[in-house]
């Protein structure tokens, strides 16, 4: 079992629903702030996005943010180099798409990622079907790789995915890119056929705009993902007490 | 190569050729591709479908095209070429051939609606054209810029009836186009069919549109026969993402003519790309050191595409077809030769495939070859644009 797993399991175990903000490395010089004001807020990890000139499954949001991370010149190596050495004491997992792991090479990005203490990658462009490349790479630095469940994704390929995904299962809300959304979408459905194939933990993202979605998540999932609401703000101007603040607004409506 | 190696075949379980192609695309998608693979393989064997999709492209297309001995130009280069006129099909260029079997394949699947990426605007005006024919709602994404580039063309999509909605993510050209046209599909599988205009994409695309294309080779290789031309020696086509080379190298693949793809210079993914992963492909990719995809620049908007089809990145490195290149300099000229000569005004593109055959003819083509040049387009949509440069005097 890798390390993100046991970590979210004994989470789990404790009663806790997790909170995992989402936020793009090098959108601002104080990307980490944000990170650490997250964590102070209640944050039991945080998901950090690297940035890839062509995001197919972002909304308007997260775009933004990756465009202006990349003219700011972020890289794999410098959005590692700023977490290496950081000590949140919560997990961290990488967002990309595959081609930016594709290109540095598999099994040195899974060591990079490794060394600079990030526990996880999501790769919404991976199938399982083009996986076993990466998971490879992956399993002998101890990084966990999480697949995506989908609301159109059939019964037996759930059962696929729940098995290949490591550290917990995201269960998209909706049939939609990251982005606001006024409601829950097909979440309490995709989390039941989750629970059905596998006891991993089971994180709802995709739309969770605000606190009290959050808790209506939370009555069926172990955890929310919460991504465009917050790099919004950042994309604004908040500062990290601002983050701070927002994150803390999730985490009362989570506990 | 093996002298037993059969080319342009069908891709294996994961739509690999060799080691390109595949499916990487989020998973709200792959319920659909793996729904599109099943309605292809059905549909490309129901001998009702195929005769209804032949009989489209004769009666609405215009096929079959014609083949053109181009005497005066063969004249002037030492060599015997020979046009398929695919600038005579309906809408102007071979893009028809793909959105006659896409658009019928959404009807079969029980969709209502298609969606499409466009460049120049000339995929986007063939799939108006076929989703108008079977009133099927119609969607195209362009990107901003190339908008405001081809106006005229936006028009003629309205016209047809489709709305065209101008894409403002990332360089606003071509491959945001295909970004959100994915986009828009996530949210609306249920009814509707991404109408992908390349060979590219996720598995079953590349290998769909090949075959929706190879009407293309399959023709020019029985005209060829009956005017006892026989297998040319060359078959020489422009590519961008690569559909019309795809549909006229597959009637030649199993032969001796040697297959030559012609890229733009400043689009060139055999040329100057890297193995990389794009639009739920892994093929050739222009990229900078970081993996982060690079902007292509050429003269012509459909060629103006970072990538290239995963099947012939799979040709490239097995050796059976060669990828060439040409710079924007030569187009022009290479336009207006054939126009003078010819009396055929090429579209941009195709002129790419021109320019190779005049800047060679001698050199690396002996004197005396046979040459089949596949004309994908006409030039009609390019006239304005052409005549902007030719006054500014560049």
């Amino acid at each position: 079992m890798k390390s993100l797993e046991r970590h979210l399991r004994a989470l789990r175990e404790t009663g806790v629903k997790a909170l995992v903000p989402y936020f793009m490395a090098g959108v601002t010089t104080d990307w980490v702030r944000h990170v650490e004001a997250a964590i102070a807020g209640g944050a039991n990890a945080v998901e950090i996005g690297v940035p890839f000139s062509d995001p197919m499954m972002d909304g308007i949001v997260i775009q933004e943010a990756g465009l202006r991370s990349l003219a700011n010149g972020t890289t794999l190596d410098s959005l590692c180099a700023e977490v290496a050495g950081l000590a949140l004491g919560v997990p961290l997992i990488a967002m990309s798409y595959y081609n930016v792991f594709h290109h540095y090479g598999l099994a040195a990005s899974a060591r990079r990622l490794a060394d600079s203490g990030i526990d996880g990658a999501i790769v919404p462009d991976l199938s399982p079907e083009e996986a076993e490349p990466w998971r490879d790479a992956c399993h002998s630095v101890d990084v966990a790789t999480v697949f995506l469940v989908a609301p159109s994704t059939p019964s037996e390929r759930v059962t696929r995915i729940a098995t290949m995904s490591e550290g917990f299962v995201y269960a998209s809300a909706r049939m939609a890119v990251t982005g606001r959304a006024s409601d829950l979408g097909a979440a309490p459905r995709v989390v039941a056929a989750v629970r059905e194939a596998t006891d991993l933990p089971t994180f709802v993202g995709i739309g969770i705009t605000t606190p009290e979605q959050a808790r209506e998540a939370a009555q069926v999932a172990d955890g929310v993902i919460v991504g465009s609401a917050l790099v919004r703000t950042i994309l604004d101007g908040a500062s990290p007490a601002d983050t701070e603040a927002l994150v803390n607004s999730f985490r009362r409506a989570l506990d | 190569m093996a002298e037993d190696t059969v080319y342009m075949s069908t891709p294996d379980e994961f739509g690999r050729f060799g080691e390109f192609g595949g499916r990487f695309v989020p998973e709200a998608l792959m319920p659909a591709c793996l729904e599109l693979e099943d309605a292809f393989l059905d549909a490309w064997s129901d001998r009702e479908f195929l005769a209804e999709y032949r009989s489209v492209l004769a009666d609405f297309a215009g096929r079959p095209t014609p083949i053109t001995p181009l005497a005066r130009l063969s004249e002037r280069l030492g060599i015997s070429v020979y046009a398929k006129r695919e600038d005579l099909a309906h809408t102007g260029s071979h893009k028809i051939n793909n959105v006659v079997g896409q658009t019928l394949l959404t009807v079969r699947m029980g969709k209502s609606r298609v969606i499409a990426e466009t460049g120049a605007g000339q995929h986007g005006v063939a799939t108006a054209t076929a989703a108008a024919r079977l009133g099927l709602a119609c969607t195209i994404f362009m990107g901003e810029v190339d908008t405001k580039r081809q106006e005229l063309n936006v028009f003629r999509m309205e016209l047809l009836g489709a709305t065209v909605v101008p894409v403002t993510s990332g360089s606003r050209t071509l491959k945001d186009a295909v970004n959100e046209a994915m986009r828009e599909w996530v949210t609306c599988v249920e009814d509707t069919h991404y109408c992908l205009g390349s060979v590219m994409g996720p598995h079953p695309f590349p290998w769909m549109v090949r075959e929706m294309q190879s009407i293309i080779g399959h023709e020019a290789a029985r005209q060829l026969r009956d005017v006892r031309v026989g297998t040319p020696d060359y078959v020489v086509a422009c590519v961008g993402g690569g559909s019309n080379a795809a549909g006229v190298f597959a009637g030649f693949a199993n032969s001796s003519a040697q297959l030559i793809g012609v890229e733009a210079a400043g689009g060139a993914a055999v040329g100057h790309g890297s193995p990389g992963v794009l639009h739920g492909m892994r093929s050739l990719i222009m990229q900078d050191e970081f993996g982060q995809i690079e902007e292509a620049h050429s003269i012509s908007a459909g060629l103006d595409y970072p990538g290239i089809g995963p099947e012939h990145a799979h040709l490239a490195a097995s050796g059976r077809a060669r990828y060439v290149e040409v710079g924007d300099e030569v187009i022009i000229d290479a336009l207006r030769t054939l126009s003078e000569l010819e009396g055929i005004i090429p579209a941009l593109e195709s002129a790419h495939a021109v320019a190779w055959l005049i800047r060679e003819a001698g050199r690396e083509i002996p004197l005396g070859s046979t040459v089949l040049l596949n004309m994908s387009g006409r030039g009609d949509k390019d006239v304005a644009q052409v005549l902007s440069i030719l006054r500014s005097g560049s």
